[in-house]
């Protein structure tokens, strides 16, 4: 059958199910919207937060990123599943027992101050709409390539979906559909990733083949794609390139932001005791370990695939992905040689990096860019975020897997919206109007206005998808680094001490913050030109630097609060309280 | 065995977190970036171990850590129940 046909029924019957799952379970108070009512099995929270935490980045770039970076690429590796491990054993059982609805109500309660709540919804609204963001993206591009919509038309249907369910559902009917996805998500993952290392490697597992040697040669596949780069002037795919100092800092902004992200940490609000809240947090880094030890064999064998198919053919000789992804502006050709022939090797082949594009051919039917080409033999530019899109293609597996892989990038990035969106919902109608404002509201007041700022959020998310900020690639960095310098230190300093008090904890997210924000705005949007390694401080990178605006959060928190008032008793008793046991 | 009450529970709990942590920390920062270059020379089928810490032996330790936690503190809130009784 047809691909787009396919790709429309595939989609089409995922969407109805999540739906159809809103409905059955549509939420009726705001102990229902905002923790489904507390009442979640772990198995079932496991696989939701999995979904919540598995994104369009998750999905769709993470491996096309490991692809062109090799070893380099492990820091999202273990920093996102190794942050799932601080949130695992130092945050989530104690707020499980802490009890209440939203983060922002922890730092709010625990630190006895107003001010400490609303610094934290406003760097939760920060990072969750950067993340937002990255979503909207991935919804476009699978919308676009698949379905052969406008790119805004996708977002638009995208935006519906969204609000069907998270508006009427809130977290009871976030939960079951983030179920559904999450299987959606790894059959889509799994199938290609499976049919991939038997064809490389003979063996049906994708983990193992990742180490295993080629079929009908004697030589390891990384051995092999260690040779290949060489040949062609790149490093050796298993070695590292970058300073440990600024790995190790990468890595470590990676984890302690991924254990303060709000969407994640809220899930664990949703199960009925603090026993299942460890037992879900281990089955959703069951749930998480099967995609992320399959990303970096597919990465691997991905890269292979695409030097093996691409280089040294001739443009018209090219399969009809090359040309498709052509066509949407993700992959461009410039023929510096005239040989009519396709070479790839290091560096950009473009100046600016990503190609422009005029309206002419060329003689071999390639699109002309406008760009300046560089000096070096690579005539290539491929967007790093296509690889695991195109890979099904690229290895020639049948249609039914290419229109798999596009419903299952779709259940990533709508299942980790939905959960922002309703965490940035209930930040505003709980903790800034409920707590902060307005007091005095009723519960269906509350329900109301939560209903009311998830859809304003899915309208301001949609013209992200739309008018995508060019700034998408750089505010990523920015979500991980403020969640690591702000949100993360008050939550584990509220739980793991009882001498920071309110003023050191402010002072402390506002000076992480601050810290943090300003040495990212310089890198990256002021003078981007100096960011290079001589440059930086310690020689970290702004990926990194959250780590060290982590560290001033804890050390002018402990300072602070050292030479001022101890915590008021009440607060001693609720510290007591969150540490011991049910 | 000493008696857990709600004091030592909380040290109990502390001592559990503390020992999974450094099997995080050395798994991940010790095995996959610090010392990962040198155990590269030590090849585990087609992979250099450090390259495997980096890139699937961690993500396999974090899994088994949180299960550990996970039965450790179970058995603590058992322990913990029993002594009260």
């Amino acid at each position: 059958m047809d691909l787009q046909i396919l790709t429309y029924l595939m989609a089409g019957a995922s969407f109805a199910l999540y739906i159809g799952i809103a409905i059955w379970s549509k939420a009726s108070s705001t102990n229902e919207f905002y923790v489904a009512g507390g009442g979640v099995h772990p198995v079932a929270n496991g696989m939701a937060t999995a979904a919540d935490w598995m994104s369009a980045a998750s999905f769709i770039s993470m491996a096309g990123i490991i692809s062109f970076m090799g070893k380099d690429g492990s820091v999202y590796l273990m920093g996102w599943t190794g942050g799932y491990v601080l949130l695992a054993l130092l945050l989530a059982p104690y707020l499980r027992k802490f009890g209440k609805f939203t983060v922002p109500d922890f730092i709010g309660d625990r630190y006895y101050s107003k001010l400490a709540r609303f610094v934290a919804v406003l760097c939760l609204i920060f990072v969750s709409f950067t993340y937002i963001a990255g979503q909207m993206r991935g919804v476009g591009i699978v919308f676009s390539r698949f379905l052969e919509v406008d790119i805004n038309t996708g977002v638009i249907i995208g935006m519906a979906i969204v609000f069907i369910y998270a508006v009427l559902g809130g977290m009871k009917g976030i939960t079951y559909t983030q179920v559904a996805q999450y299987c959606v998500l790894i059959f889509a993952y799994m199938v290609p990733a499976i049919f991939i290392s038997i064809l490389i490697t003979g063996n049906p597992i994708p983990q193992l083949g990742f180490g295993s040697k080629i079929v009908s040669e004697d030589i390891y596949l990384l051995d092999k794609l260690n040779n290949v780069l060489n040949d062609l002037g790149f490093n050796n795919y298993t070695d590292s390139t970058k300073s440990k100092i600024d790995v190790f800092c990468i890595t470590g902004a990676l984890m302690a932001g991924t254990a303060g992200l709000p969407h994640v940490i809220v899930r664990f609000f949703t199960v009925p005791k603090v026993r299942d809240a460890r037992a879900s947090a281990g089955w959703a880094l069951l749930f998480i370990a099967i995609l992320y030890t399959t990303a970096p064999a597919v990465s691997s064998f991905s890269r292979l695939n695409f030097i093996n198919t691409i280089n040294n053919s001739s443009y018209e000789s090219t399969p009809v992905w090359f040309k498709n992804w052509e066509d949407i502006g993700l992959i461009s050709w410039s023929d510096k040689n005239k040989d009519g022939i396709i070479q790839y090797a290091p560096g950009n082949s473009l100046n600016p990096v990503k190609p422009i594009f005029s309206d002419q051919r060329g003689i071999n039917g390639e699109r002309i860019v406008s760009n300046e080409l560089t000096k070096n033999k690579n005539e290539i530019y491929i967007d790093r975020d296509i690889m695991v899109l195109a890979n099904p293609e690229i290895a020639n597996l049948p249609n039914w897997v290419i229109a798999l892989v596009a419903s299952g990038a779709l259940a990533a990035a709508l299942s980790t919206a939905a959960g922002l969106l309703l965490v940035i919902s209930s930040s505003i109608s709980h903790d800034l109007m409920k707590k902060i404002f307005r007091p005095s509201i009723t519960d269906k007041q509350e329900l109301f206005l939560a209903r009311l700022s998830a859809a304003i959020a899915i309208g301001v998310a949609g013209v992200f998808g739309i008018y995508p900020p060019a700034f998408v690639a750089q505010v990523v960095a920015f979500a991980f680094g403020l969640a690591a310098s702000s949100i993360f230190p008050a939550l584990i300093m509220g739980i793991f001490s009882k001498r920071v008090n309110s003023s050191g904890a402010i002072i402390g997210m506002v000076s992480g913050l601050l810290f943090t924000s300003s040495y990212i705005i310089f890198f990256k949007f002021i003078s981007p030109d100096l960011n290079f390694s001589d440059n930086w401080f310690l020689g970290i990178s702004p990926e990194g630097i959250g780590v060290v605006g982590m560290v001033i959060n804890f050390t002018f928190a402990m300072v602070i609060s050292f030479f001022t008032k101890s915590p008021p008793e009440h607060i001693i008793k609720l510290i007591d309280n969150i540490r011991a046991p049910e | 065995m000493k008696i857990i009450n709600s004091k030592n529970y909380w040290k109990a709990n502390l001592k559990i977190v503390l020992i999974l942590l450094s099997f995080w920390f050395l798994s991940s920062f010790g095995a996959g970036i610090l010392f990962s270059d040198l155990l590269d020379k030590i090849k585990l089928g087609g992979f250099n171990l450090g390259f495997w810490f980096a890139q699937q032996g961690s993500i396999l330790v974090f899994v088994f850590l949180i299960v550990a936690y996970c039965i450790l503190m179970n058995r603590l809130d058992r322990k913990y129940r029993a002594d009260k009784d």
